[in-house]
Parts: structure tokens; C-alpha cells; sequence
């Protein structure tokens, strides 16, 4: 007997992803909510989840068909469109094999929970889930946070939009609010993300920091994100990650940043 | 009083083409330095009292209990010295230093793991699948039995009540991205399979003789 296995994760509509799968026989729902306090836990470092994964890949082929097949979005621009800020290489590298990488091993994950109903292997994958569920999300947004100059890269709000008038409230003007962002993501230590976001129940932004591939979720809908994990710069910017920063200004998508407000506040 | 940027004993081309230079001089004077500067400012700054005088060890040991405005601070830029100036010296050029454990070194990891091989593949795993950054480590427990470990970020696992498994290290293997993301990209297991090829098996032997006396390994840590 399969257990069917219910994905509802919290404020991730926001940017598209939905994921929604009925199992084989519903005898039982299990719903995993997904909060943003969520730890990556230690199982990882040992070895554990992919063990588990291993092992239970054969089953999981031997069982049924699989049947989650989450596609890597395409960019909306070419690979070296956001140079000089973003060299080609380093964004064919994080779109091939780093989200690549987390849609791969999202859809390995999620094959294998669909294929048990044993709990303790089911909660032995909350990491991967995290980490490669997270990964995929944080990045699907990233990509459409960015454009090129001339298609919107670095073109400021005007002052009359919903965005602009929150970002005044909340933080006085724009360049404060940049200086502030910058801040954040260069005090992050090791890997993770600093984000814009709408705290949905205060009605404000807030900017907010996630270790590793920690989603942005529960009250909060993430707008625009800083990925300050080092293989987003190192190639280019090496150890100078405030220098990646600076520059990461000039093609930040603020149209995208505005609709994804505009969406949160409805 | 303040700690240095340590030297390392080897040019920063000659663990090529295993690691190469670039990445090594970044990894030395940017990252290492780096650490060891924030480190120092902890230090000196107002909260920093109950740190001066300190031994790198202490202060790695004792980062559950450093000042709460600068723990975070501590944990990370101590950790970091104390990793770095780990890590250089368990690496060599290749064929200058022993090419796999013997002794008694050999014998605990045949006896803990099965044999060297089974350890180098547990390690492996240990090191790809840390997620994020951080490091893997060969450890030795209080029973003196060896283990393998992984810690995120500059943790280590001399960090009573931080880490998940304290012990003392024998050996370690930076597995951040700027470690190998110039060489190698993304492609990390690449990069933990020719690590062992300049790993020093004597300095690991050393500290595991340090280990089995209860010692943390002893290292050269400069001051100004």
C-alpha cells in the first residue's frame, strides 16, 4: 500500500511553484508545511540522505514510473546578457549544473518520498527537500530578478508605484534601502541568500537573510533576492564579494521586483 | 598582542595541479587573512577582554561562552584561523611527505573503518554531501576510536556545545567553494578525489600521536 503524499508549502504560489501530487491511493494525506525556521539539519554532512536515497532509487524505479519531473525554467535572456556584471560563464554555470543540480536532485527526492510510506526514511529526506526544494525556488526567482540593461536591468521604479512608496516608508529611499541590502549579504557567513521581502502580516518590507538554500516562506513573500553563495561571483569578483554587490545594482529587474509586490499585497 | 597571518611551507604553485595557485594565494592571503584580521578585532575591540591572551585552541574550545556581541564574530574568524592554519599543514607537494597512512596511524583507520579505502570513500561522502559551506574531518573520539565528521561554516569540532561530534582533528578538507570553484566549478567530488593526492600523512600522523595523549593538534600559531 502507497501512502499519497500531499506537497503544501506556504507562500511558494508567490513565485509559480506549486506542486501538488495525488497518491496512488489516498488512504492518507500528509501535509509538510514548510516554515522558513526549518533547519538543514546535520543528516547531510554524514552521508545519511543520500544513502537513503540510494537505496531506495532502485525501489522507487522498481515500483512505479516516476512521476515528478520539475523542469528547469529557462532564462529569460541569454547567458551573457548581464555582462560585464555577471560574466557568461559563471551564469551558464549556475544555470546548467547548479539549478540544474537542485531540480535534479528535487525530482530524486520527491520520487523517492512518493515511493514509501516508512517514516523515519520520509523524514530523513527533510533536508534534501529543503536544501534542493529551496535551491530551485531561490533560483527560479533570481533568474527573473535580473535583466540586461536596456530591458529593464537597473531601471529604477517610479516614484508614483505601490513599490517605491513602500520602500520610502519602510526605509527612506532607495539607496538606503541597497546599502542596507548589501549589508546583510555581505555579513552573511558561509552560504545563503539576503532578501527583500513582504512581511505579509505586518503589511511591510523587511529584509531578511537565509543560511544555504533556506526558502523564503511562512509570512514572508520574497521579492528580490542577493545569492552570496560564492558560486555566484567567485569566478569574476574571487574573494571581493562587496564588489559583486556594488554592481548587482545595475541589473536588478525592478519591474519584477514590483510585480512580485503588487502580487503579494492581493 | 595579536594573532598573524601564518606562512605556509610550500610555494603556492606546488600542490598543483591537484589545488591550484591562484586559488591558493587567494585562499591564503584573502580568506585566511582575512579571518585572522576580523579575528583580531574582536579581540581588541570593547567585548574582547575575556579573549586576549587566549591560545587560538582556547579560543575554539571556548566559543560557547565568548561575549555574546561577538560570538558569532569569534566562532566564525576563529574557526577560520584555526582551520586554515590546520589545512596548510596537512597538505604537501605531492611525493614529498608519505603517500598513505602506516603505523599506528594505519592501524586505527583499518580498525575503524575497515580498511583505508573504506574510509577514503565515508570521507568523500562526508565531504560532497556537507551542503553549504564547511568542512569534513577525521577525528579521534575520547575512546580514542576515529570517526568522520562535517561541520558547516568555520565550526570545527574542538567547539565544545557547537558542534554536532567534538573530537580532535587529525585531518580536515576545506570543502567552501572558494576552496576548488576556480579549478574545479561546481564540480566538488572532483575535487575531493585529487586532494588526496597531496594530503601529508605525516603531519596526520602526528596529530593522531598528539590525539592519543588527548592532545588537540599543535600548531605554529605566529603573533605579531
Amino acid at each position: 500500500m502507497q501512502l499519497g503524499l500531499r506537497l503544501l508549502v506556504n507562500g511558494w504560489k508567490q513565485s509559480g511553484f506549486q506542486h501538488f501530487h495525488q497518491g496512488r491511493s489516498a488512504s492518507s494525506l500528509e501535509q509538510v508545511r514548510c516554515v522558513h525556521s526549518l533547519r538543514t539539519g546535520e543528516a547531510a554532512g554524514s552521508g545519511t540522505v543520500d544513502e537513503t536515497l540510494r537505496a531506495l532509487s532502485v525501489s522507487a524505479t522498481a515500483s512505479a514510473s516516476a512521476n515528478v519531473n520539475i523542469q528547469l525554467p529557462d532564462l529569460p535572456y541569454d547567458y551573457d546578457a548581464l555582462e560585464p556584471v555577471i560574466s557568461s560563464e559563471i551564469m551558464r554555470l549556475h544555470h546548467t549544473k547548479h539549478h540544474q543540480g537542485y531540480v535534479n536532485n528535487l525530482n530524486n527526492a520527491l520520487n523517492t518520498i512518493h515511493s514509501t510510506d516508512h517514516v523515519p526514511t520520509l523524514v530523513s529526506l527533510q533536508s534534501a527537500l529543503i536544501f534542493n526544494g529551496g535551491g530551485h525556488l531561490n533560483h527560479s526567482i533570481l533568474w527573473t530578478n535580473l535583466a540586461p540593461v536596456g530591458k529593464g536591468g537597473g531601471e529604477l521604479p517610479s516614484k508614483d508605484t505601490a513599490l517605491m512608496k513602500a520602500i520610502e516608508n519602510n526605509f527612506g529611499d532607495l539607496s538606503t534601502l541597497m546599502s542596507l541590502m548589501n549589508t546583510a549579504a555581505a555579513g552573511i557567513q558561509g552560504s545563503g541568500w539576503a532578501w527583500l521581502a513582504l512581511n505579509r502580516n505586518l503589511r511591510r518590507l523587511e529584509i531578511v537573510t537565509r543560511p544555504n538554500q533556506d526558502p523564503v516562506v511562512g509570512a514572508y513573500t520574497p521579492l528580490l533576492g542577493l545569492d552570496v553563495w560564492e558560486h555566484a561571483y567567485y569566478i569574476q569578483y574571487k574573494n571581493d564579494r562587496a564588489a559583486y554587490l556594488k554592481n548587482i545594482w545595475q541589473i536588478v529587474h525592478w519591474k519584477d521586483v514590483a510585480n512580485r509586490y503588487e502580487a503579494a499585497l492581493a | 598582542m595579536s594573532f598573524a597571518l601564518p606562512a605556509i611551507s610550500y610555494d603556492y604553485t606546488a600542490l598543483e595541479p591537484y589545488i591550484d595557485a591562484m586559488t591558493m594565494q587567494i585562499h591564503h592571503t584573502k580568506h585566511h587573512g582575512t579571518y585572522v584580521n576580523n579575528l583580531n578585532g574582536a579581540i581588541q575591540g570593547e567585548h574582547g577582554g575575556s579573549l586576549k591572551g587566549l591560545s587560538l585552541e582556547a579560543i575554539c574550545r571556548n566559543v560557547h561562552s565568548a561575549p555574546d556581541a561577538i560570538r558569532a564574530t569569534v566562532r566564525n574568524n576563529g574557526g577560520g584561523h584555526w582551520n586554515h592554519t590546520f589545512f596548510w599543514t596537512i597538505m604537501a607537494p605531492s611525493g614529498t611527505s608519505s603517500s598513505a597512512p602506516n603505523g599506528a596511524l594505519k592501524g586505527a583507520i583499518e580498525s575503524s573503518f575497515g580498511s583505508v579505502d573504506a574510509f577514503k570513500e565515508q570521507f568523500n561522502k562526508a565531504a560532497a554531501g556537507r551542503f553549504g559551506s564547511g568542512w569534513a574531518w577525521l577525528c579521534m573520539d575520547q575512546s580514542k576510536k576515529l570517526f568522520i565528521t562535517s561541520t558547516p561554516n568555520q565550526d570545527n569540532p574542538l567547539m565544545a556545545n557547537v558542534a554536532d561530534q567534538p573530537g580532535l582533528p587529525i585531518l580536515g578538507l576545506d570543502v567552501w567553494e572558494h576552496a576548488y570553484y576556480l579549478k574545479y566549478q561546481n564540480r566538488r567530488p572532483e575535487y575531493i578525489a585529487a586532494w588526496w593526492n597531496v594530503v601529508n600523512w605525516d603531519s596526520v600522523a602526528k596529530y593522531y600521536d598528539e590525539a592519543t595523549s588527548g592532545k588537540a593538534p599543535v600548531l605554529e600559531v605566529p603573533l605579531q
